[in-house]
């Protein structure tokens, strides 16, 4: 393995602890705005429980993703930052907004009016947001984003807004409402918690729905990387979560949320590390290629020596965060809130 | 607006906005340890109460700081794409060490605010060590990215690119320690004395708990420290641009010939045409020991250079003198204090002082914004000094405009909406500890 090919994996597993993490956070934005029925209030409060302590911790990840890319493939970063000029600026404005929005609510006057706004401004940049990010993936792996040199046409600058983008955009924003409400069967009891498990089974129908439709999109629109998705490399790892993600939707219905939690985990994890296998050797497909793109090795080696040192920092300290506020949790009752 | 105008706007606007909650998320974790540190000796509730207040401030300045922060890192690319294209491998191994302390600090952060039911106190005050300290490193280490955009050093230009020699090569910048300590210093002036204002703001309109009291206490010694150690730190850093970015000490000073003897000049309005500066308090001989040691050292004038090298002369020296001219007042008020504290043996100090305290509130953050115009516009027309022009970085995108009035629009909404937050967490009142 070269150390652009480990790199890669580096950011590609930096994505996949951002989509199962900070994803499911912006999932939670989700039920936040779609709310309903006579536990509404508790359903928020769940919500605002389960991302109180750990959201900005979840969202470190992207910066890191973002730091392994402009450190290890400079040029790539430089090319996106062209050819996706608008969507990212959206998505900038959705990420500042759901972060600020959520915390003003928790501290800022508890006047019905300003937590409505607040609410309405959280919910909608978590919908928005993950729409966007995913039609960025879109773009970088569905193959309209050409590349003339270093040099970014100006038909690439639409590439975010091809079918095969939306298609991802609306894979990312149900994945996130799955993950979400997958993960809050475990931080709550009851009624409550059966609340959240039809939410699951309603976004895991649709993410069934989106599957069927997925393999046709993408024959037609992103042929070469539909090509590479069938490839050896790729499609065993695609089928392996297919199954996780039946044996999540079988731990729903029969209520093994445990089970449900971890496969639908490994779901997200098998389906980006398939994207990534299938683009392999292409980071913007089909005209950049990684060991192209790559910085010189003294920087990639630099880059890679900090990982060990730094997860063996982070991982404890993760641990430790997850420990205090995901295990044990108590039932929520009326009147507990989700911060200090 | 043309794209390079509009891009360095949106850039300043962006850092001159994330940098003040960046500079709370540095200094007040380390007011917050010492009240819990007061609380945990002392026992006494309004030092807890304090602290849980604090908490709650820090909350949300560092939420808006951290979704600011993850703006910048991608406008670095979004505005300056040639920039990273040209200079992303040299800075790339610093960012992600930086990367690990965010991370550390987002974390700890998360224990600390949320904890508090769900910990011993013992282990819940010790969850905001690790936020304070990190916090300082990723300001340390980030600073030295900006050190080696300042003076660059350890690469070579290959095929248009930079390639460093060494993976930290950042960290070879000669202004690297002189700018992280100035730095450092500069946030925790500016939280110290913005905490002081308030409490002696409060104090003023007649609150009698003892929090304010404790709140200035607190403040003004960690104010009194960070002040007393900024002046040395600005001294020696002032040197190290003299040495290493001559075009930049002559705009601060708008120093344009080339002698013996610079005055250092206080205030005026610099002409750049002729080389002029009208209405300035000139100080004989001082830019010279400033710059040299030595009353009669030779210090070269912006004339000495190509005109379209220099920077913008009139922003770079007023800035300057803002800057001074806040750090001054600070650390006179903060000696003025710590004098009559020492004199009224407890006693509350006179109202006149408490004025001052308030009127010193916003100074810190001034200080703070007019340095980093200096450190920043004072590079100018460079992006890396002397090799990389701001004007060859910016992206090719037309439509920077429209990004720019959103992120103005975003910038201006946010700040109301934050200072209404803020207020609600002022006017609570102080509850006893459960």
């Amino acid at each position: 393995m070269s150390p652009e090919d480990l790199a890669a994996g580096a950011m590609l597993l930096a994505l996949v602890a951002y989509a199962v993490l900070a994803g499911a956070d912006f999932g939670g934005g989700v039920w936040d705005i779609a709310a309903r029925g006579a536990r509404r209030d508790a359903q928020r409060r769940a919500v605002a429980r389960a991302l109180g302590p750990v959201w900005e911790a979840n969202h470190v990840w992207l910066i890191f993703a973002v730091v392994l890319l402009f450190g290890c493939f400079p040029r790539a970063f430089a090319a996106l930052s062209i050819a996706l000029f608008a969507p990212l600026h959206l998505a900038l404005v959705g990420i500042t907004l759901r972060g600020v929005a959520f915390v003003f609510r928790a501290y800022g006057p508890q006047e019905a009016r300003a937590l409505r706004v607040y609410g309405a401004v959280f919910g909608g940049a978590s919908v928005v947001t993950p729409v966007l990010l995913g039609q960025c993936l879109g773009a970088v792996a569905g193959g309209r984003l050409r590349l003339a040199g270093l040099t970014v046409p100006e038909g690439s600058r639409g590439a975010w807004l091809a079918p095969f983008s939306w298609l991802v955009g609306a894979f990312a924003l149900a994945s996130c409402a799955y993950l979400a409400a997958v993960y809050l069967t475990l931080e709550t009891t009851g009624p409550l918690r059966e609340d959240f498990r039809r939410r699951a089974l309603a976004s895991g129908t649709v993410l069934v729905a989106l599957s069927v439709v997925a393999p046709w999109l993408t024959r037609r629109e992103a042929p070469l990387l539909g090509h590479a998705l069938l490839s050896p490399r790729s499609l065993p790892v695609l089928c392996l979560g297919g199954a996780v993600a039946l044996l999540s939707g079988l731990g729903l219905w029969r209520r093994w949320y445990r089970l449900a939690r971890a496969s639908s985990i490994a779901w997200v994890a098998l389906l980006l590390a398939g994207l990534g296998l299938a683009m392999y050797p292409s980071l913007i497909v089909p005209d950049l290629d990684l060991h192209d793109a790559a910085a010189p090795a003294v920087t990639l080696r630099g880059v890679l020596w900090t990982i060990p040192p730094g997860l063996a920092l982070l991982l404890p300290s993760l641990g430790f965060l997850f420990k205090v506020f995901k295990s044990n949790l108590e039932v929520i009752h009326e009147g507990s809130n989700g911060h200090l | 607006m043309n794209p390079l105008l509009a891009a360095r706007w949106q850039m300043e606007l962006s850092l001159a906005f994330h940098m003040v909650f960046a500079a709370v998320g540095m200094g007040l974790p380390v007011l917050l340890l010492g009240a819990e540190a007061m609380a945990a000796r002392t026992g006494e509730a309004h030092w807890k109460d304090l602290a849980r207040r604090w908490a709650k401030y820090t909350a949300v300045l560092f939420a808006v700081g951290a979704v600011s922060g993850t703006a910048l890192s991608f406008e670095l690319g979004l505005l300056w794409p040639g920039f990273m294209a040209w200079a992303g491998a040299v800075l790339g191994p610093a960012f992600a060490l930086e990367g690990y302390a965010f991370f550390l600090e987002a974390i700890f952060l998360g224990l600390y605010l949320y904890g508090a039911g769900r910990l011993s106190p013992r282990t819940h005050r010790w969850t905001a060590v690790p936020v304070a300290v990190s916090g300082l490193a990723s300001g340390v280490i980030v600073t030295a990215a900006n050190a080696w955009m300042q003076c660059p050093t350890a690469f070579t230009e290959v095929g248009g690119v930079a390639v460093p020699t060494e993976a930290f090569a950042v960290f070879r910048a000669t202004p690297w320690p002189s700018m992280a300590v100035h730095a450092a210093l500069s946030c925790y002036v500016s939280v110290a004395f913005a905490v002081a204002g308030l409490a002696a703001g409060a104090m003023l309109r007649g609150r009698q708990e003892p929090h304010h009291r404790a709140a200035l206490g607190l403040s003004m010694a960690f104010g009194a420290v960070s002040m007393a150690l900024q002046l040395v730190s600005g001294h020696d850093l002032a040197g190290v641009v003299a040495r290493t970015q001559p075009v930049k000490l002559a705009a601060m000073e708008a120093h344009f010939e080339t002698s013996r003897r610079a005055p250092a000049l206080l205030g005026g309005l610099p002409d750049t045409e002729t080389g002029t500066v009208r209405g300035a308090l000139r100080v004989p001989g001082a830019l010279s020991m400033l710059a040299t040691g030595s009353l009669d050292g030779e210090v070269p004038g912006l004339r000495a250079y190509p005109r379209d090298r220099w920077p913008s002369v009139t922003l770079v020296h007023l800035s300057f003198d803002v800057m001074v001219g806040a750090g001054s007042a600070l650390a006179a008020l903060s000696a003025l204090w710590w004098l009559l504290a020492w004199r009224r043996q407890g006693a509350a100090p006179p109202r006149w002082l408490l004025w001052g305290v308030v009127l010193g509130a916003p100074l810190g953050f001034l200080a703070l914004e007019a340095g980093w115009i200096v450190t920043e516009a004072g590079r100018q027309p460079w992006v890396v000094q002397g090799h990389l022009l701001t004007a060859r970085s910016v992206t090719p995108r037309t439509d920077v405009g429209a990004t720019l009035a959103l992120f103005t629009a975003l910038y201006l909404a946010l700040s109301a909406a934050t200072w209404a937050v803020l207020r609600t967490i002022a006017r609570a009142p102080w509850r006893a500890p459960s």
